[in-house]
């Protein structure tokens, strides 16, 4: 096998700033407080991930997921621990791509996928499909400023998906978007999951994380609690509880899918 | 799995590491969009789009003209006064708005740095591109003038003029990458950027010449004869002014510091020196940038 992601002892910390202007700063030095406060957002987390892999991180609100995806995709840098990834990385990262909002819809998909690497050529070769999956018809000329929600993660998705990637990052793409949409999302990913990249999905929904993935990294607090066993580690976290168990049969309804909401 | 096989896949790399400006001239495709998007939208909302990157350096070319040339009297004393003054408006102009644009730069793309990995520094150096490219038509209606007041040119106006722009490409990208990365933190520091701007102004031979401050700042002179952006300011007055008076051979002797071109390279080779600095510094609390912005 070959290792696509390996994390080793990642910690991320935040510093909160308590005391946001100089007036309030010399106030608390005076009375001896502190002015700084960090906190670790990822704690000490350790894992490996092969190529080919494909799999779920979970934990509730804040436990540090978004954060890691960040890490890994190379937006942020850990303060201690390493990160290695191997190849190109693309993905949707905390519901919805880095868009420009003055720029139009095609300005941005030329923009993004220069970022995530792509030459102009490469860019062309794709665009239509890109276009074509987003199905935003005229919107697409229009300043992303203008989109909803729902039109800016599809365009955000359409991109990550045509970018010829070795590692695709998903972070609850599915919580926004219409039923048909996200139909078509869980089998673009399906696809690129069968096609050997790696892949790490982000989300709430059991189901979704049952049907994607092969192994699931639970956290907790920033920490790392769990890493296996798909069902289990969803046992850990009692998500399958208000799911009504293993329901496996995947009928892809909202309540599953967008339970990340 | 074999070890060809294993040789034949990508490295195993940081996913953040990025090699600083290295990386920035690396990319040269996503820079070129970045500068393209930036020309298109740096004056986004407003009416008058670029227009204001002329509005700016004509209005003040104005006031001093009719403030210091008139009123004060320096039409008098400086031969030509209104190519000394828009030769150094020029070359001024390209440095301040450098400066000011490339602050703000990773403020104003905080949706792309928040969460697309991209080095960085793309930002401030595209802004320094994007000022640059709107120096090319002030040059176009300096170049007019000159001709019209019977400019003639020698080797060293190309030298100089050259040696000028790459002294505040260097330094104006320099700077940049300070302060757009302090901005994140405060963005006290965009309120600085103002006031610098205006001692940078004030601070070169644009409105009065070499040979007045010679003669009233004593040594006080050296803070302007010591800082790059003065000496290209002189550099490209050399250029273009010098070359339009009755006189060039006296007004080269009479109102440039000696070893003016020797000035110019020490001027380039400290902004460069300060390049590395603010890459360092840079370097040092870019990681910080995603979350604190």
């Amino acid at each position: 096998m070959v290792e696509a992601i390996i994390a080793d002892h990642v910690t991320k910390d935040f510093v909160l700033r308590r005391h946001k202007t100089f007036k309030k700063m010399t106030v608390a030095k005076m009375r001896g407080q502190q002015t700084v406060d960090r906190f670790n957002a990822v704690d000490d987390v350790s894992f490996t991930i092969q190529q080919g892999e494909s799999v779920g991180l979970m934990g509730l609100n804040g436990s540090g997921k978004s954060t890691l995806l960040k890490v890994i995709s190379g937006v942020m840098k850990p303060n201690k621990g390493s990160i290695l990834t191997r190849g190109r990385i693309a993905g949707l990262i905390a519901t919805g791509a880095g868009f420009q909002s003055q720029l139009s819809g095609l300005e941005n998909i030329y923009l993004n996928a220069a970022i995530y690497g792509l030459s102009e050529k490469e860019t062309k070769a794709v665009i239509d499909e890109i276009i074509d999956f987003a199905d935003i018809g005229q919107f697409i000329d229009q300043p992303v400023g203008t989109y909803s929600s729902g039109m800016s993660s599809r365009l955000g998705f359409s991109i990550a998906v045509h970018v010829d990637c070795d590692i695709f990052l998903a972070d609850e793409i599915l919580a926004v978007g219409d039923k048909p949409f996200k139909r078509k999302c869980m089998a673009k990913m399906q696809e690129i999951r069968e096609s050997g990249k790696t892949m790490v999905y982000v989300s709430h929904a059991a189901a979704s994380v049952q049907r994607m993935c092969d192994r699931v990294i639970c956290l907790e607090n920033g920490r790392m609690i769990y890493d296996g066993e798909v069902d289990e580690g969803i046992r850990i976290l009692n998500y399958g509880d208000d799911e009504d168990g293993e329901e496996l049969d995947l009928a892809l309804d909202d309540a599953e899918l967008g339970a990340d909401v | 799995m074999s070890e060809t096989a294993v040789g034949s896949l990508p490295p195993m790399v940081a996913p953040s590491s990025t090699m600083g400006l290295l990386s920035v001239f690396k990319r040269r495709y996503l820079l070129k969009l970045l500068v393209q998007r930036e020309i298109a939208n740096r004056y986004e909302q407003s009416f008058l789009g670029f227009l204001w990157s002329y509005i700016n350096p004509l209005t003040q070319f104005f006031i001093y003209w009719y403030i210091m040339g008139t009123i004060m009297g320096a039409h008098k004393t400086i031969e030509n006064y209104p190519v000394h003054v828009f030769s150094g408006l020029v070359i001024v102009h390209f440095f301040t708005e450098t400066f000011g644009a490339g602050t703000r730069s990773i403020v104003r793309n905080k949706s792309l740095v928040q969460k697309m990995p991209l080095p960085a520094e793309m930002f401030p150096v595209a802004a320094m591109l994007v000022s640059l490219w709107h120096v090319i038509p002030q040059m176009a209606i300096l170049l007019v003038v000159c001709i019209l007041t019977g400019w003639h040119p020698d080797l060293g106006t190309l030298i100089g003029g050259l040696l000028a722009v790459a002294i505040l490409m260097v330094m104006g990208t320099a700077l940049a990458l300070i302060f757009s990365v302090a901005n994140v933190f405060w963005r006290d520091f965009g309120s600085l950027v103002g006031i610098l701007t205006n001692f940078v102004r004030f601070g070169c031979t644009m409105i009065y010449s070499y040979d007045m401050l010679a003669q009233h700042a004593g040594h006080l002179k050296w803070l302007v004869v010591g800082n790059p952006i003065a000496v290209a300011c002189m550099l490209f007055q050399r250029a273009f002014w010098a070359f339009s008076t009755d006189d060039p051979a006296t007004t080269l002797k009479t109102q440039f510091p000696p070893h003016l071109y020797h000035q110019g390279l020490i001027a380039l080779g400290s902004s460069i020196l300060l390049l590395l600095i603010a890459q360092w510094f840079f370097s040092k609390f870019e990681a910080r940038i995603p979350e604190q912005i």
